[in-house]
């Protein structure tokens, strides 16, 4: 039996008279890799600050993991767009990883060998262990990029939300990037915010297009009059072959 | 007799610029990595107005500072967060604002203010020893918070909204952060004054910042910085007849100029 692990009912966000999500419903389940596409301003980011319970929804209900999202925080993994950090800052790849365990360790208290195992076991997964003691900056993007997964992973997820993970890393870098996700969705939900469709496409098990309205149907296959309500233009797809299928035949 | 009253300054000038080094040490890698030289400084210059509030009120005026640094670190906090106004326009008005009541209130009260210089450009001879009591006080509540409390900063200035995300309440923290730096900038105040405390928070820490990765070793190098430029400062200051704290701060600025330049040519 499945377990939902995200359930989105009647989700409205509006900020001041702006209507930003309107009518989301959405179900994400265990072992789901849900990629999330859409136009910038669509409320790609907004949806995933719902999921993560930054956002209160005006209208409609959330819930992760059968609980309220505040809640269930604990077993979220989050991986934020990674460009908005300063690479200069003054912190090492295993502290960043610690940051991790933050939801699991409360204040006044320190950090103790079960979170340091947790890094350990994290940053192993991501390859980066040999890389600990460097300084954040100072490491290629897509290096960083798996830093800020061994952090998210460090909190023993049940689910993993990425937002535009991948921008900024090299194709060959991406390649790699979406063979790790592939391996973590055996033991985690997948939630990824992109604009690359095609890279989407041939690693995720389902797909959602965002633009105030979610176009969602359980599946991989998106219609064209999806996709052109989302970005309101028409949009033209290169047609993979058959086993990477993006649209019906036409 | 001379001899002794030079011993009784060298040993003050030691025992303040230790104390200040700490202050400065801790709180300015925060200010530093975090980028919130412009909120700190607006806090110093806004605490001009407990200087006013302690002429007036006719107690010490170091007394009438505590408080209203506080106060208007958490305003400014609060208004820069909550307000819709841009982050550094609310400072810019809250700066202002805190020296506009210092200058009112220093007016209302009768008489003349002697040492107002003091508080405004910081004068060692003025530090009596009950301020230095107080400064041991400030600067242990500042350990050990930052103590408590370490991993979180280390998260709060990283990556506010993964903390955020962590479930450490983001806010609440900032306004404690707010908060040190008030209570560092009584500290610091005595030393060179309201004017120029942002110089002390930030040059030792910027300095640190090339020698480590590390925000710890940040700390520990730029107290040693701190107490080094402090003391030497002081003691040009007392050789050549001029105020202490323009000294110091010039003392800082002209080794990290130089450090920076030579690191330039090279």
């Amino acid at each position: 039996m499945n377990k939902e692990v995200i359930n989105l009912k009647d989700v409205w966000v509006r900020y001041e008279d702006i209507t930003v999500l309107e009518g989301i419903n959405l179900v994400v389940q265990q072992h789901d890799f849900l990629g999330l596409i859409g136009p910038n301003g669509g409320g790609k980011s907004t949806l995933i600050k719902v999921i993560l319970g930054m956002i209160k929804p005006c209208q409609g209900t959330v819930s992760v993991l059968d609980a309220p999202p505040r809640k269930s925080r604990k077993y979220i993994g989050y991986v934020p767009q990674y460009s908005l950090f300063d690479l200069n800052f003054p912190i090492t790849v295993w502290e960043v990883g610690l940051m991790g365990r933050l939801g699991h360790r409360g204040l006044f208290s320190r950090y103790n060998s079960e979170d340091k195992q947790a890094v350990y076991k994290a940053l192993d997964t991501v390859e980066m262990l040999e890389y600990k003691d460097r300084q954040i900056g100072k490491l290629s993007g897509g290096q960083r990029q798996r830093v800020f997964i061994a952090r998210a992973l460090a909190a023993d997820p049940k689910l993993l939300l990425l937002d535009e993970p991948a921008s900024g890393i090299d194709t060959h870098m991406q390649t790699e990037f979406y063979e790790l996700l592939e391996k973590l969705k055996k033991s985690m939900a997948i939630v990824m915010v992109s604009h690359d469709i095609s890279a989407i496409s041939m690693y995720m098990d389902k797909i959602a297009c965002l633009n105030r309205k979610l176009y969602y149907h359980d599946s991989k296959e998106l219609t064209s009059d999806d996709l052109e309500a989302t970005y309101q233009c028409p949009v033209e797809f290169i047609a993979h072959g058959v086993p990477h299928r993006v649209l019906k035949s036409h | 007799m001379l001899e002794i009253l030079h011993y009784e300054i060298i040993r003050n000038a030691i025992i303040i610029g230790v104390l200040a080094s700490i202050a400065c040490g801790i709180i300015g890698v925060y200010v530093v990595v975090k980028r919130i030289v412009f909120i700190s400084g607006g806090i110093a210059h806004a605490s001009f107005g407990g200087v006013g509030l302690g002429y007036y009120l006719g107690i010490d005026p170091i007394l009438g500072v505590l408080p209203f640094s506080i106060v208007s670190a958490l305003s400014m906090g609060l208004v820069s967060r909550r307000s819709k106004l841009p982050e550094d326009t609310a400072i810019g008005i809250l700066w202002a604002m805190g020296m506009a009541i210092g200058i009112i209130l220093v007016n209302l009260t009768p008489g003349y203010a002697p040492d107002l210089m003091t508080y405004l450009f910081g004068s060692i001879l003025f530090v009596s020893n009950s301020d230095i009591i107080l400064m041991l006080i400030l600067d242990a509540i500042i350990i050990l918070i930052v103590l408590v409390f370490y991993k979180e900063f280390m998260a709060l200035c990283f990556d506010e909204e993964f903390a955020e995300v962590s479930g450490v309440p983001v806010e609440r923290l900032y306004l404690v952060l707010l908060c040190l730096i008030a209570l560092t900038v009584v500290v610091l105040m005595q030393v060179v004054g309201i004017i120029m405390v942002i110089a002390l928070l930030t040059i030792p820490a910027a300095f640190s910042r090339e020698f480590t990765n590390d925000i710890r070793k940040m700390m520990g190098i730029s107290m040693i910085f701190g107490a080094v430029f402090c003391i030497l400062g002081i003691s040009l200051s007392i050789v050549f007849f001029v105020p202490s704290g323009a000294t110091i701060i010039l003392c800082m600025a002209v080794f990290y100029c130089l450090y920076l330049g030579f690191n330039y040519i090279r």
